[in-house]
């Protein structure tokens, strides 16, 4: 029997593979209503596996997911939907439709999941389109915007439906510096406007510090630490440490191992 | 010597179970395709635009297609049959093979050509920029949302294409036959009228419905698992996925055309 869920996410002994590759290895998490959680580590620690978790998108080896009292690994179709109308997802390329302009785009959770009438689900877009700094470009294809305004408009087609979740995959990633202040700052907005749950994806070290409640860092696969901005800088654990002052990882070769890998291409 | 031998099964092994595991996806594509047909709104708009890509905007390339095609059977047909001495029978000879084959087999060629390797690559490239997660996320079903017009847009298109081939085709049979090697208008005409009776008509409906089926299935499906088919990711992987959609699609039309006729001939 599994116990009642605490937070808005409960994950607990979270196993995950690529193959035979083990990706998460025993993750908890637990994100409270009302957080923005950041979830930070380097290429390959598993955060975007994690995040697919918690879309359900990918199915765990072990272990269970809650979000918004839903077990999201084993529950129906129907549940399912049902949460992920409630739930908004900014992808990290914006993942727009490239045939549909950008208005269409935003108005697609409306049009599939309300009978709202045209001129409504009109003014609701223009509404998300302003709070994105977006206005006027309803019109335009997606392969008409810079990749900060791709984002924006794929923030807005993610809160389109008013979520009491949202989801954000690297919102800074390939931005400059002054369109990633804006997006973090809109994360905060929407924050306080919508009083929003916010899980963020990123491994921007500024953006993470500056939005977060709490931060959860990934390494290899497992949770090294969770907790607030000033916890995790005052950490004493070597790889945070590394990580946050971009120092290089000091690993030390196996000799044997090395000749092995050149040798055969084997680990 | 036995280590080339094991690596040699092992390889064998591996390729026919990468052919199982992707004829077996096929078929999970297929089933859920069809689950989608009885939901409750159907796709009506999606399925017009579609039908604007895959039928309206091919027309031009079937129209010239259809009218070369036309000439060059009329042609080989009239080299043939003017040593036998039976050259009246030109019309019946090109309607009849444009009807029953070379009308559905064509137009299906060039709806592979134009529409397959376009579908196949747009669908790849969604996958590749998250487009089906950004559809679960947002509780949009992609069969119904994505696939199924498309579907049914083809099912709707490459009969009325194949008609638009058969028509052009017997028309460049004119050209060839009457206008240029002064076979009889009568003659080619009433020949042909003669000749073709409903069942080769419905022959070549059934066979460009299944075919406009068939291709739409292949390409959309090898576009939608290019994630767990192809090694290349980005640009390379929707170059391989879509040779193959190609080829497997003309494959397995030319295969389904010889089960169809041999069934109704």
């Amino acid at each position: 029997m599994t116990s009642a869920p605490q937070g808005i996410i409960e994950v607990k002994g979270l196993v995950s593979h690529y193959g035979k590759r083990k990706i998460l290895k025993n993750v908890d998490l637990s994100v409270q209503k009302g957080e923005i959680r950041v979830i930070m580590g380097g290429s390959g620690s598993g955060k975007s596996t994690l995040l697919n978790h918690l879309l359900a998108l990918l199915k765990p080896t072990s272990g269970s997911i809650f979000v918004d009292g839903v077990d999201v690994v084993n529950t129906d179709r129907k549940t399912l939907s049902k949460l992920r109308q409630k739930t908004g997802v900014a992808f990290q390329s914006g993942a727009l439709f490239s045939s549909m302009t950008v208005g269409e785009n935003i108005k697609l959770p409306l049009k599939r999941h309300t009978r709202l009438d045209d001129h409504t689900i009109d003014i609701m877009t223009r509404l998300k389109l302003e709070l994105m700094n977006l206005a006027g470009f309803e019109d335009l294809m997606p392969s008409e915007l810079s990749g900060g305004m791709l984002k924006r408009a794929g923030l807005a087609r993610a809160v389109i439906m008013d979520p009491k979740l949202l989801f954000f995959d690297e919102p800074s990633a390939g931005l400059d510096p002054v369109t990633a202040v804006e997006l973090d700052e809109l994360i905060l907005k929407l924050r306080d406007a919508m009083n929003m749950t916010v899980v963020v994806v990123t491994h921007e070290l500024e953006s993470a510090f500056k939005i977060a409640d709490k931060i959860t860092v990934l390494f290899d696969g497992e949770i090294a630490i969770t907790g607030t901005v000033d916890e995790i800088k005052n950490s004493r654990d070597e790889r945070i440490q590394n990580l946050i002052n971009r120092r290089p990882r000091n690993e030390t070769v196996d000799a044997e191992q090395y000749i092995k890998r050149l040798t055969t291409g084997k680990n | 010597m036995l280590t080339a031998i094991k690596s040699t099964i092992e390889r064998i092994g591996e390729r026919t179970a990468d052919q199982v595991e992707s004829a077996g996806r096929l078929g999970v594509f297929l089933f859920n395709l069809v689950s989608r047909l009885g939901m409750f709104r159907f796709p009506f708009t999606e399925t017009l635009k579609h039908i604007q890509f895959i039928g309206a905007r091919t027309v031009p390339l079937i129209l010239i297609s259809g009218l070369f095609t036309g000439m060059v059977i009329a042609l080989q047909f009239y080299d043939t049959l003017i040593r036998f001495g039976s050259v009246e029978l030109l019309g019946a000879a090109v309607a009849m093979s444009l009807i029953r084959e070379l009308g559905p087999v064509m137009a299906a060629l060039m709806v592979i050509a134009r529409v397959g390797s376009a579908t196949c690559a747009e669908i790849g490239i969604m996958r590749n920029e998250q487009q089906f997660d950004a559809l679960d996320c947002m509780d949009i079903d992609s069969y119904h949302y994505v696939m199924l017009p498309r579907l049914i847009a083809a099912i709707i298109s490459v009969p009325l294409l194949t008609a638009m081939f058969d028509v052009f085709g017997i028309g460049g049979g004119y050209i060839v036959g009457v206008l240029i090697h002064g076979v009889s208008d009568g003659a080619y005409l009433i020949g042909m009228a003669d000749t073709i009776v409903w069942n080769d008509v419905l022959m070549g409906i059934i066979k460009s419905a299944l075919f406009g089926f068939l291709i739409l299935w292949i390409c959309m499906a090898k576009g939608f698992f290019l994630h767990v088919e192809q090694k290349q990711a980005g640009a390379e992987g929707v170059s391989h996925a879509t040779t193959q959609a190609v080829v497997l699609s003309a494959v397995l039309m030319l295969f389904v055309d010889y089960i169809v006729s041999s069934l109704m001939l």
